[in-house]
């Protein structure tokens, strides 16, 4: 028995690690841009082009961290150009993250071009599995030295939303613009910023894409975990924390068929690749009510409404 | 001075002109000729007869996408989730072989579209009834929809449906020579572009001409209104999303008929995206879709033109196309702004202080 469990289990928990921090990147950054009360469903552009920014990066200066400063910079600046056109009058929040998903991948693919051939430096993986002398353990401890990151973050999050004047001030003009008027703050401008800051920390997420798993670029690089991010903060009901448990939940949700293929069982393997969806899809079902908004979110997002 | 309502129509357009000129210094800061580009982007889309053939084949499914777009949101609904009812669609079209024989004629064909519509309405109508009976966004619930839909057609099509004799590119068992969609009088323009036509002038002339397409239009543009005047909004809105649904269904089925003659992974082509930005350029008006989905049509066309003659990435159009979806939602914001109001402002701005110029104040 324990031939196949200790397989299925270092696959299922590998694959969460692998492919959790991206999720975890992109849910942190729509966490933020919403708790402002924007929706910015153009994440999936802002991962695909700064995952070829950051390959893009480490490619030409040969450091993997300037990569991902790159990515995280190229991210931000997409995220800036969706918080400004929202800002415009008479723009839909909606319609403006399609268009700059088109625009985001489509300039990834077109600039990206010469670089799906050459191979870039790698960031150097956290070895957290070195105490065991099991291979498989070691493989699936093999961290995304970003993972550290990313957890951080989160903290820094959460404290920051519950202690700090900024985080006061972004939760303010997600819950109510006219008291952030009448209080003398700019609505548009702490948006802009929490949108911008937002596309920062999903450029991360492009960033550990390109430079650490799969870790190459290619045009397929991104499975539309930009365009879940969405999901996920709903799914984590727009807490920085859950946002956490949320992302390792999708990311060995998605890792289910891998694993189960790897000790011999190949059947529904497209189906698990969909669990997250469906598991979302239930949870709005079950949490929503009509003409109620979801619990915990932001009063001024459109989405909730 | 030309009215509000002339500039208000001529957004679009200069908003595409626009796009065209950003494109052209895009390619130009690449080392590519600008103007090589706007000629190579007008003769591969509309240059020549085997151009034109091309831009309408690939406009027949986006017109019927962005049916998909416009109708729930002519009803308030904004639903971005197309993508799924058109593999459904398609998967539904290369299903009706497996449980029943079908007649080796037209009416053959039309089981197979008619398949495709139901199960992309039945879609669509979920997403629309999962928000009215149970709060939940529709967006949102669309976009899941249609990942869970890309699943259900990856996993029917690898496994139970799969054609043995596709080694490589798993495939479900190839429609009839009979029952497939052929080209308009001996061209490569297969039927599914009149298809396509007729549908955005029907439904098109349904909401603006009757009292149903009315009522939708009122629980879109004012819920309270439809409430007072006691509208059934519920079913209303059912409606708008499963016809809607089932034109992005009827696309997938269209095109497993015509074009890939069996439902595969080349059906996920992003379709169901497209329409959104054609619905949304021809703001959410059924007979204006027709236009945009030939010109945006005409832009995938002169894609590989580009490709070949001046060896720019494919991906050039879809830079081109998100420049030129960037642009028009942003001309938005122009919108019933007045250009007299605001043209006299901005002289008075240029005119000189009433402050002669050469008095200096002093600080006090």
């Amino acid at each position: 028995m324990n031939d196949i469990l200790l397989p299925f289990t270092a696959a299922i928990v590998g694959g969460a690690l692998r492919v959790g921090v991206p999720f975890l990147f992109v849910s942190l950054g729509e966490c933020l841009t919403e708790k402002a009360g924007r929706i910015n469903l153009g994440l999936e552009g802002v991962l695909v082009l700064s995952a070829m920014a950051a390959f893009g990066g480490s490619y030409l200066s040969g450091s993997p961290w300037i990569g991902v400063l790159v990515g995280s910079a190229t991210g931000a600046a997409l995220a800036l150009l969706h918080g400004l056109l929202c800002s415009l009058p008479r723009v839909n929040d909606v319609a403006t993250g399609i268009a700059l998903m088109l625009l985001g991948t489509g300039l990834a693919f077109y600039l990206g071009k010469p670089l799906i051939q050459p191979q870039a430096t790698q960031l150097p993986p956290l070895a957290l599995g070195a105490w065991s002398d099991s291979p498989m353990l070691q493989a699936a401890l093999q961290l995304n030295p970003l993972l550290p990151v990313g957890l951080l973050l989160a903290v820094l999050m959460y404290t920051g939303f519950a202690r700090t004047r900024w985080g006061l001030l972004v939760r303010l003009a997600g819950d109510s613009a006219s008291a952030t008027k009448a209080l003398g703050y700019s609505v548009n401008g702490i948006r802009i910023a929490a949108t911008a800051a937002g596309g920062a920390i999903a450029g991360l997420g492009g960033a550990s894409l390109t430079l650490f798993y799969p870790g190459s670029w290619n045009e397929g690089i991104s499975s539309g975990q930009g365009l879940i991010a969405v999901a996920l903060v709903i799914f984590a009901r727009w807490s920085p924390l859950r946002c956490v448990g949320a992302a390792l939940l999708f990311g060995g949700a998605g890792a289910i068929g891998p694993a189960l293929q790897s000790i011999g069982i190949s059947a529904g393997y497209n189906l698990f690749a969909a669990v997250p969806y469906v598991l979302t899809l239930v949870i709005l079902v079950i949490s929503c009510r009509p003409g109620k908004v979801a619990e915990g979110s932001p009063g001024e997002l459109s989405s909730a409404r | 001075m030309p009215t509000k309502n002339t500039v208000d129509a001529l957004l679009p357009v200069g908003a595409l002109i626009g796009a065209l000129l950003l494109f052209g210094l895009f390619v130009w800061v690449g080392g590519v000729s600008p103007v090589e580009t706007w000629v190579l982007l007008f003769k591969g889309a509309f240059g020549d007869w085997y151009s034109w053939q091309n831009t309408l084949t690939r406009a027949a499914p986006l017109m019927l996408t962005a049916l998909c777009v416009a109708l729930p949101a002519r009803a308030g609904l904004v639903i971005i989730g197309g993508e799924g009812a058109v593999v459904l669609g398609g998967l539904a079209a290369a299903a009706v072989p497996y449980v029943m024989p079908l007649p080796g004629n037209v009416i053959g064909t039309v089981l197979v579209c008619i398949a495709g519509f139901a199960l992309g309405a039945l879609w669509i109508a979920l997403a629309g009834a999962l928000r009215q009976y149970r709060g939940v966004n529709e967006t949102i619930s669309s976009l899941l929809l249609a990942y869970t839909a890309i699943a259900i057609f990856k996993q029917l099509v690898e496994g139970p449906m799969r054609d043995p004799a596709t080694l490589n590119k798993p495939s479900t068992r190839t429609l009839e020579e009979a029952i497939r969609i052929g080209g308009i009088a001996g061209s490569d323009v297969h039927w599914g572009f009149i298809v396509g036509v007729v549908a955005c002038l029907a439904l098109g002339l349904w909401l603006a001409l009757t009292a149903r397409g009315f009522s939708v239009r009122v629980v879109g543009g004012n819920p309270r209104t439809a409430q007072l005047v006691g509208l059934p909004a519920s079913a209303l809105i059912l409606l708008a999303c499963a016809l809607g649904g089932g034109c992005a269904g009827l696309a997938g089925a269209i095109e497993v008929a015509a074009v890939h003659t069996n439902a595969n992974a080349s059906l996920i082509a992003g379709y169901g995206y497209a329409g959104i930005l054609v619905s949304f350029i021809a703001r959410h008006n059924p007979i204006a879709v027709i236009p945009v989905a030939i010109l945006f049509g005409g832009f995938g066309a002169a894609g590989s033109l580009l490709q070949r003659r001046l060896g720019l990435p494919d991906a050039s159009v879809q830079v081109l196309q998100g420049i030129a979806f960037v642009l028009i939602l942003a001309s938005e914001a122009l919108r019933g702004v007045d250009w007299k109001a605001a043209g006299e402002r901005f002289r008075r701005s240029m005119m000189p202080r009433e402050v002669p110029l050469n008095s200096t104040v002093k600080p006090t």
